[in-house]
């Protein structure tokens, strides 16, 4: 029997690309499945949460500016890096979800496979819902997909990888930056993902994680003018929330992906909907035989 | 807390042997005299003005405190644009931002003054009309001050005469730094007296001065020489305003309403963008020189970005939800 001590860990918030302490100074005890001890996690507040909306804004003309294919290799990259860090993974969803060793894998397995799938739409959603229209007159008629800008992510509840993977990627891969408020109880996942964006190319500020309430800090996300479209995910089930955030989320018109009702089923091929939530289309007329 | 005393002014004039009461002409009778004095002024302790700053900067000013605070900053700042592209579309633009800083909400004040080069001061001035938003002018080949005084003295009636309320003169920090204090005196004297009715904001670039010394030194300079502002920088030059410059400048206007009883004006001027910033210094003021400098006429923010920031921060106060940069103009 080792006498070694263990190492309790507190983890802190991803901004902007580094790791900083919440301002507020809180962190909060995150148990697993059983409510057993397993780490510190850094309690959010409404200015970690401004503080992430400046760096997701400051990154995203970036971000954006980046050519399609460039988003697709980096977007793969996190995938790679993911695969490295399996076990540790694993682990995560283990504690967190309380699932077989067996059933845990094939959660991590395609919340990488999920990566790479949507990695490889980077460079073709333009192909798929960006169109040439047919209009009378001598002019070509384009219309392209073009990011929403910045958006304000809930993650899901109780799917604490696949179901973040399934939030997060098709958001960021069309040029969108991202403040993603991870499940409260269940944070372990988006913090080692977290680590893992850190890591993979992905430039500062286009992933931004939170750890903490939603119900504390999706209200100023929503409200806040400066937020241009809001994913609601993460209050599936809480019906009253979704309809306050809503609420607030309609005086500057941002656009909203409503709560579902319950959790959908994460391992459900996700469509192209994720995609397109957080996208607007810019037509152009050109001139033709000019 | 290491500062300096507030009895600096008299300290020095009896060390200088000068008479107190404001009368100074003994003082600027020659090069020599001139700097006996400003070397005879107190030195800065410079690791204790910075930490003084730095903990100024740390107090929390909340709720109606802030809304008052950030209605004040906005009556104070000095709308500015002093680029080489500057067009008279973009100084109507401005000088309409002056007047009603926030078309949506009425009760939103308008700023002190808009700042332009001179050759921009007429249609800054036909925009203003009687808004009560001053027209100040740089002059005396701002910013580098790199010109003869007779061009540097045109300089100056060119913009009075074009409707300018204010000017905003650099001093020649070459014959500063060089200790060619009394050709500094004379120089202000004279743009002063080009001024005429207009009132003068001094510019020492602080960035140039090198210490806190040549700064506290600078102040009296000006002063002395008549000056209503004095001011920090150009905005041209890093670093710009800092806290503790506007500190010890504060601590020198303070200083001479005691040696002789007048109030001269303090602008910092580039690099202030948010209304938090905004708030230390005001917080600076009220500490340092006193809440009689809490007003318009005797504070003043030289800034283009902070606006927009401190009309966030009030439309936040006022909704209750954050406000973007999407909602304001771009200038």
């Amino acid at each position: 029997m080792s006498s070694r001590i263990d190492v309790r860990k507190t983890y802190k918030l991803f901004i902007g690309g580094a790791f900083p302490r919440s301002e507020s100074g809180y962190s909060y005890v995150v148990n697993d499945h059983k409510g057993a001890f397993v780490a510190n996690a850094a309690l959010a507040s409404r200015k970690d949460a401004r503080d992430a909306l400046g760096a997701a804004r400051k990154a995203q003309a970036g971000w954006a500016g980046r050519a399609a294919y460039n988003r697709a290799q980096i977007l793969y990259r996190v995938a790679e890096v993911m695969e490295d860090r399996r076990p540790q993974f694993v682990q995560a969803v283990q504690q967190s979800e309380g699932l077989s060793g067996s059933k845990a894998e094939r959660v991590v397995d395609e919340a990488v496979d999920r990566w790479v799938w949507y990695a490889g739409w980077a460079d073709k959603l333009a192909q798929v819902v960006g169109n040439a229209n047919p209009v009378a007159g001598p002019f070509f008629n384009l219309s392209t997909p073009e990011p929403t800008g910045v958006v304000a992510v809930l993650a899901p509840e109780r799917s604490s990888l696949l179901g973040l993977v399934s939030v997060l990627a098709p958001v960021i891969v069309s040029g969108n930056t991202a403040v993603l408020v991870s499940s409260y109880s269940r944070p372990l996942p988006a913090v080692n993902l977290a680590e893992v964006l850190a890591t993979s190319d992905v430039p500062g500020g286009v992933v931004n994680v939170l750890t903490g309430k939603a119900a504390t800090v999706a209200p100023w996300l929503a409200a806040h003018m400066d937020v241009n479209a809001i994913d609601l995910t993460g209050v599936a089930g809480d019906a009253a929330l979704a309809t306050d955030l809503e609420v607030a989320a309609a005086d500057n018109l941002k656009r909203v992906r409503r709560a579902p009702a319950a959790e959908p089923d994460w391992s459900a091929e996700p469509g192209l909907e994720p995609m397109t939530a957080f996208l607007e289309t810019k037509t152009v007329w050109h001139p033709m035989g000019v | 807390m290491p500062t300096t005393p507030t009895t600096d002014a008299p300290a020095a004039t009896a060390a200088t042997g000068s008479a107190p009461g404001g009368d100074f002409s003994d003082v600027t009778r020659s090069d020599a005299s001139l700097r006996r004095f400003l070397h005879g002024l107190p030195g800065v302790d410079q690791v204790g003005a910075d930490a003084r700053a730095a903990s100024l900067g740390t107090r929390s000013i909340k709720t109606t405190a802030k809304a008052q605070a950030l209605d004040l900053a906005i009556r104070m700042v000095d709308l500015t644009t002093l680029e080489g592209a500057d067009t008279d579309g973009k100084v109507r633009a401005l000088a309409s931002k002056a007047v009603r800083p926030d078309p949506a909400d009425p009760t939103c004040p308008s700023v002190a003054a808009v700042c332009v080069y001179g050759d921009l001061a007429a249609t800054a001035r036909r925009t203003l009309g009687d808004s009560g938003v001053h027209v100040a002018a740089v002059a005396t080949a701002f910013p580098s001050g790199r010109a003869s005084r007779e061009i540097k003295l045109a300089d100056t009636r060119d913009a009075v005469a074009a409707g300018a309320d204010e000017i905003d003169m650099v001093i020649d920090r070459g014959a500063f730094l060089s200790g060619r204090y009394l050709e500094v005196f004379e120089e202000i004297v004279a743009v002063k007296e080009a001024c005429g009715p207009a009132h003068l904001k001094v510019i020492f670039e602080t960035g140039e001065l090198q210490t806190y010394d040549n700064v506290r030194r600078a102040s009296w300079l000006a002063m002395m020489a008549g000056g209503h502002f004095i001011k920090t920088s150009t905005g041209k030059t890093q670093p710009a305003a800092t806290l503790p410059v506007t500190m010890i400048m504060l601590e020198a206007v303070r200083d001479w309403r005691a040696a002789t009883g007048q109030m001269v004006g303090v602008k910092p001027a580039g690099g202030i963008r948010t209304a938090k910033d905004a708030i230390k210094y005001l917080v600076t003021v009220n500490e340092v020189a006193g809440p009689d400098w809490l007003d318009p006429d005797w504070f003043r923010f030289g800034a283009s970005t902070l606006l927009n920031d401190l009309l966030m921060q009030r439309t936040k106060m006022r909704t209750g939800r954050y406000s973007g940069p999407d909602y304001f103009t771009l200038d």
